[in-house]
């Protein structure tokens, strides 16, 4: 096994296979912590390694889950390491904890995670298994740091909480622009964003 | 064994959740102090708010909590202080509220600032999606809003949220809430452009009216309980025990 083969895992969902904007999953939360950078962050943070666990634990377990509980196997699993997130988030940073409030507990439903489980984790090796987690939650992420960098600069006129916009811009007439904070204008960015990346590739276009 | 036999399905079934509810619990047990402390300090970062203090970069909130809120306690409807088992910070304002108004606990957090005492109310109340809350700071009159520090659960971002930003709380101080011949009226929240025909009033936000009306209903179902206790503060007398 070449070196190329054994990082495909990793690679492909950052670009060609990514989960939000070419398999359109984990799209709710998407539009939901976008509206400041930190939050997206934390959320990136924590899908990424309830992903990467649930799947290196479904992996080990691949050849012992009875077929007919399979689905509830994963979700115990997940559920259980969304939980942890979540009281670990609540004593290390009640602030973001508090921003994000359910949206980390709604975790369970991101469909990324059950999709890559039922993909890829049960078929797949613990290494390989891994690695695809770690992709495809950095994957979201990348959509998730893009998308809330134009909310939060034209929405708050901020970058990670500070301020970007001079004041003396406020005073000369520039005002924040109050659609960026709703959730539609999330929707319209991640829009944006597939058309420019199915612009630039030519074989993803339908 | 049979992998899709019944009875290995079942004993998988229990021993994947009872290792699950263990590993759980333990996680629970060992962040459970770290998360009240958490949640008392952001308490307390709310009630210093109202008396405008903020905590200043790295610097702690029980520290300067305890520097400045020399003295919490608990009155009833007729302004005495009561004897009660539950401590002032601990009390419930969202169950109090619900009560009628003799039976309620009501807390009373007393802030030291270089202008003298302060005299800071939780209060609580429902805006348009969820609940909303708050603390303002009385000077020791019983009579003139000092400052006002409101939150909310999930009110419209940009427009009934804009409760919590500076620019609609501030619009409190120096409110009365009491008029001339010493009656309650509370503060009241009015489109711009319009005015009460008596009182104190400050500017609702535009978009975020449900919102508005409940801080304005908020604060006088909350306020008004304490009016006993406002008077015994304006006469100068000591809270008595």
């Amino acid at each position: 096994m070449n070196l190329k083969k054994t990082f495909l895992p990793l690679v492909n969902p950052l670009s060609k296979d990514n989960p939000v904007i070419v398999q359109v999953l984990g799209i709710c939360s998407a539009l939901a912590v976008t509206a400041k950078m930190e939050p997206a962050l934390v959320m990136t943070i924590s899908v990424t390694a309830v992903l990467a666990l649930s799947n290196v634990i479904i992996s080990l377990l691949r050849n012992t889950i009875p077929t007919s509980i399979r689905i509830i196997v994963q979700l115990v699993v997940v559920a259980a390491l969304v939980v942890i997130v979540d009281q670990v988030l609540k004593a290390w940073n009640y602030e973001v904890s508090k921003a994000l409030s359910v949206f980390i507990g709604l975790i369970i439903t991101n469909c990324i995670i059950m999709g890559r489980l039922e993909a890829f984790a049960l078929n797949n090796r613990p290494w390989p298994a891994f690695l695809d987690g770690i992709g495809n939650g950095i994957g979201y992420g990348v959509i998730l740091v893009i998308v809330s960098f134009f909310r939060e600069l034209f929405g708050s006129g901020t970058l990670m909480g500070y301020q970007i916009f001079p004041q003396s811009w406020y005073e000369a007439g520039y005002m924040n622009n109050g659609m960026m904070i709703l959730p539609p204008m999330a929707l319209i960015l991640v829009g944006c964003i597939i058309w420019v990346h199915r612009a630039k590739n030519k074989d993803l276009q339908e | 064994m049979n992998r899709q036999s019944n009875l290995y399905t079942v004993i998988y079934a229990v021993v994947l959740v009872v290792i699950v509810g263990v590993v759980l619990s333990i996680v629970y047990q060992a962040l459970r102090p770290q998360q009240v402390e958490n949640i008392a300090n952001d308490t307390k970062r709310q009630i210093l708010a109202a008396a405008l203090m903020v905590p200043s970069e790295g610097q702690n909130v029980s520290d300067l909590y305890a520097s400045h809120i020399t003295d919490s306690y608990i009155v009833n409807t007729e302004g005495n202080r009561i004897d009660s088992d539950v401590n002032a910070f601990d009390v419930n304002v969202s169950l109090e509220v619900k009560k009628p108004e003799a039976e309620r606990l009501l807390p009373v957090f007393v802030c030291k600032t270089d202008g003298g005492s302060k005299y800071i109310i939780p209060v609580y109340g429902a805006g348009l999606w969820g609940p909303i809350w708050g603390y303002v700071a009385f000077d020791s009159n019983g009579d003139t809003i000092y400052g006002a520090y409101f939150a909310h659960q999930g009110e419209t971002p940009g427009l009934g949220a804009e409760i919590e930003k500076p620019a609609f709380s501030n619009q409190f101080q120096g409110k009365d809430i009491f008029n001339e011949s010493g009656d309650f009226q509370s503060v009241k929240v009015v489109k711009t452009g319009q005015e009460p025909s008596t009182g104190a009033y400050v500017h609702a936000i535009s978009g975020g009216t449900i919102t508005s009306q409940g801080v304005q209903k908020m604060l006088s179902n909350s306020l008004e309980p304490y009016s006993a206790f406002f008077k015994n503060l304006n006469e100068g007398k000591e809270v008595e025990k």
